[in-house]
């Protein structure tokens, strides 16, 4: 028998998480709200671990599911970061501001 | 006290120091290496859950190949790059608040969760556990997963490598 509850692990996921959402949505360099995305990620990823243990079901799915959610990550690491250079060539900056061309 | 709960203490408020680090340092590089102390307690915490290949995994990818990613996309722009001041507090006052509310009412839903039963098989042959169910459960997911990194490898490369006679 495990010592430490499940609520323990899905508050340190949710304090993560809401680390990261409020990164997300006041920084203003695109690297950090592409890095605070990660962090949200990795939250819920430890939510799906937490319940691979504790779950109604408990059984390995959870493991496999982070792992693809690992997957689908990392693609979307790269291509933000494609983005963001293909950006800067453009336009000489990384604030999320000015990050406005669509609406002119 | 027993040793697991001072691990998960140990583990859990490095995770949660790494994150509000990030809130605060100047530097985007001292961010990054902030939250790569998030990413390895994180996989200290998959190890206390019995899920050691996930924790492998999460230091390979977040903490190897992400971070690289990040650090070259960083070192590609500008570099010398410091988070300037927040000129709009109205902002970041109305995003804490409901970010606050979020909390609160997360928070309270999860406070009684409780299942009953927990696995005890999970750390036995756990590589071994993933691979039976992944390719005998999960093998059109999988299929599909990797069509989806091929995907956003041709489209990083050809998004960053900008049009031609752009040469400059």
């Amino acid at each position: 028998m495990s010592s430490v509850p499940l609520q323990a692990y899905l508050i340190v996921a949710l304090i993560l998480f809401c680390i990261g959402l409020f990164g997300a949505l006041t920084k203003r360099n695109t690297i950090i709200v592409l890095i605070c995305i990660e962090l949200m990620l990795n939250a819920v990823n430890l939510n799906l671990v937490a319940f691979s243990k504790f779950g109604a079901s408990a059984n390995i799915t959870g493991q496999v599911f982070s792992l693809f959610t690992i997957t689908i990550a990392a693609a979307e690491v790269a291509v933000g970061m494609a983005i963001l250079i293909a950006f800067y060539r453009n336009k000489r900056t990384v604030n999320i501001d000015e990050m406005n061309t669509l609406k002119e | 006290m027993s040793g697991e709960v001072i691990v998960f203490l140990l583990l859990s408020s490095t995770a949660i120091l790494g994150g509000i680090l990030m809130l605060n340092l100047k530097k985007v590089i001292h961010m990054l290496l902030a939250v790569v102390l998030t990413f390895l307690s994180l996989a200290g915490l998959y190890v206390m859950l019995s899920a050691e290949f996930v924790a492998a995994v999460q230091i390979l990818i977040y903490s190897g190949a992400v971070t690289i990613v990040m650090i070259f996309g960083i070192m590609l722009t500008k570099h010398q790059a410091k988070e300037e001041k927040n000129k709009n507090p109205l902002r970041t006052t109305l995003v804490g608040l409901g970010i606050v509310v979020f909390f609160v009412t997360i928070y309270l839903a999860i406070r009684n969760l409780y299942f009953g039963q927990e696995a005890t098989a999970l750390h036995v042959n756990n590589t071994e556990q993933i691979g039976i169910k992944i390719f005998s459960y999960y093998v059109i997911p999988f299929e599909l997963v990797s069509i989806v990194l091929l995907v956003a490898l041709m489209g990083a490369v050809v998004l960053a490598k900008g049009e031609e006679g752009d040469e400059k």
